[in-house]
């Protein structure tokens, strides 16, 4: 069996973020595994702009924002193995995987860095009415086709979802000569960014249908047309609101899964909201010494989040192998409660003995709000309450607490972190 | 005659809901914006909008069939279609380094159009 301090599961943004972080923490032998032919992981494909912008300070595509972080790895001569498949990881920490050169082996980590990032929910989870033809794809497959393979899948082409993925994507077809007809949402609101809306849709005229959905898919061989309705506040499809379009493509983007099966397979708990494992401040699981970063933890708008997190996991990571792979908790644990609005909070649990100077605490809301406030209580008292003009579902929140505060108040027990419209 | 021109800034993530208002086509105030980026990209979307365009052009003999391509700088949003055009009509060839200048000046707006990412020869 192999020995490493730190085995990093998935070379996209999260783990190579990891990986440099934790080589600056002076961890010696840390190893990423990667499924695919390539380090970088979705950034590959994501040729837009906008990555960045607070990482570095400027406006990046995706693949220049991944190549800064590989050639991190590449200069701090960090171990990886591309065509890489984990297929195991044990509650011990043994990981085990395989690909054509090396066959199945086995590696004995320190610390174990999840990092698999997420997929895309696919339209059998989605119980639409209709056939199943040739022509719908997932935005993610549809952006691989397009942007690494140069395949083009359609020319007439209906969105259901707006995600982000969604919306870069009825850019990108409408640039690449399709004619982009709708995008349907089910909810009152889009799942995206603002920014998409304005430079992937308002740009070129593409309607944004809030509150539908599509009621229909039509072709037997290949897909010929969609029909598509208002929804009501149940989300059901009010009768004489159909309209139908033709079309020879249909994209999906309704929503991001983190992919979590290795760490369900280890015993992880996992949050039945985010997908993503349970984490406390050191972004750590319920498994000690294994760590978890990124879209695998939680679903993210911005990559630079994603880093700026990773690295902390790699952070947090070498310090549990300099620590002689031992939980450095002192005292009781304070929990996060989420309310009124706020859907989830990662982390979960603090541990003020684990806590460094700071923790970031990120969140989503489960509606839109308007000139509201993002409340911090500890216990009852409120000690926070940062005013906004808008607060909504498709954007990430985060309030940022400080040890010295969270040290210094007594008897805490529960940091509630809530919504309040005043 | 006062009118308000209501943007969803894309200078960053936030995307902060900012309000224009102009008087005929003089821009009397902006208002919404949480930086001077919000203020600058307001005044402009309102006289001059901008965009970055980021594509694919055809690469031979390397690890991938497409390397991926921006304006090196934002051209005017009006001329996004001509500078697709002029995309697709190159053939770069492997290798590629990011920054290499595929087209020097694309569409008549004096912006190159750069790769952005490495291709290896295959």
């Amino acid at each position: 069996m192999m020995n490493y301090d730190i085995v990093i599961v998935g070379g996209g943004p999260a783990g190579l973020a990891a990986a440099a972080s934790a080589r600056k923490a002076g961890i010696e032998k840390i190893l990423i595994l990667e499924r695919d032919d390539r380090l970088g992981g979705i950034l590959n494909q994501c040729i837009h702009n906008g990555f960045g912008l607070h990482t570095f300070k400027e406006e990046l595509t995706g693949p220049e924002y991944a190549q800064r972080f590989i050639d991190q790895v590449l200069e701090k001569k960090i171990e990886y193995k591309l065509h890489t498949m984990v297929m195991d990881i044990s509650s011990d920490r043994v990981v085990t995987a395989m690909n054509h050169t090396d066959g199945m082996f086995r590696i004995q980590a320190g610390a174990v860095i999840l990092a698999m990032g997420c997929r895309e929910r696919p339209i059998g989870a989605l119980a639409t009415p209709g056939y199943r033809p040739a022509g719908i794809f997932s935005a993610g497959t549809a952006q691989r086709l397009v942007n690494m393979e140069g395949y083009m899948p359609g020319r007439e082409v209906v969105i259901l979802g707006s995600g982000d993925i969604g919306l870069i994507m009825a850019r990108r077809m409408t640039l690449e000569g399709a004619k982009v007809k709708v995008v349907a949402e089910v909810m009152p609101y889009s799942g995206g960014l603002k920014r998409n809306i304005v430079q992937c849709l308002d740009d070129f005229g593409i309607p944004l249908k809030l509150s539908h959905t599509v009621v229909d898919v039509e072709g037997k061989e290949h897909i010929s047309a969609v029909t598509i309705a208002e929804v009501g506040p149940d989300r059901k499809p009010i009768p004489g609101t159909e309209e139908r379009y033709t079309c020879d493509t249909l994209l999906l983007s309704v929503g991001l899964i983190p992919e979590n099966e290795l760490s369900r397979g280890a015993g992880v708990a996992i949050s039945n909201i985010t997908n993503g494992p349970v984490v406390n401040e050191s972004l750590e699981t319920s498994i000690p010494g294994v760590f978890a970063c990124g879209n695998v933890l939680h679903v993210h708008d911005l990559v630079d989040y994603v880093s700026e997190e990773a690295a902390r996991a790699g952070e947090n990571a070498a310090k549990f192998v300099s620590a002689g792979c031992r939980d450095m908790a002192e005292g009781e644990d304070i929990q996060l409660i989420p309310a009124d609005g706020v859907r989830y909070t990662v982390p979960s649990v603090i541990n003020p003995g684990r806590m460094d100077r700071m923790v970031t605490v990120r969140f989503r809301v489960g509606a839109v709000y308007k000139n509201a406030a993002v409340s911090v209580y500890f216990n009852d008292e409120r000690v926070m309450h940062n005013k906004k003009r808008i607060i909504s579902p498709g954007e990430m929140e985060q309030v940022i607490l400080l040890k010295d505060k969270i040290t210094a108040f007594k008897d805490l027990k529960s940091i509630t972190v809530r919504i309040e419209q005043d | 005659m006062e009118s308000v021109r209501e943007l969803t800034c894309i200078g960053c993530p936030m995307g902060c809901l900012v309000s224009v208002t102009m008087d005929g086509k003089e821009i009397k105030s902006v208002s919404g914006n949480s930086c001077a980026n919000g203020d600058r990209y307001a005044r402009r979307e309102v006289t001059n909008p901008t965009r970055i365009v980021t594509s694919t052009a055809i690469v031979r003999d390397g690890d991938l069939p497409r390397v991926s391509v921006k304006t090196k700088t934002d051209v005017p949003k009006d001329k996004i279609f001509d500078v697709m055009k002029e995309i697709n009509k190159i053939q770069a060839k492997a290798p590629v380094r990011i920054g290499d200048v595929l087209i020097p000046d694309v569409a008549g707006t004096g912006v190159p159009v750069i790769a952005t990412r490495n291709i290896q020869k295959a």
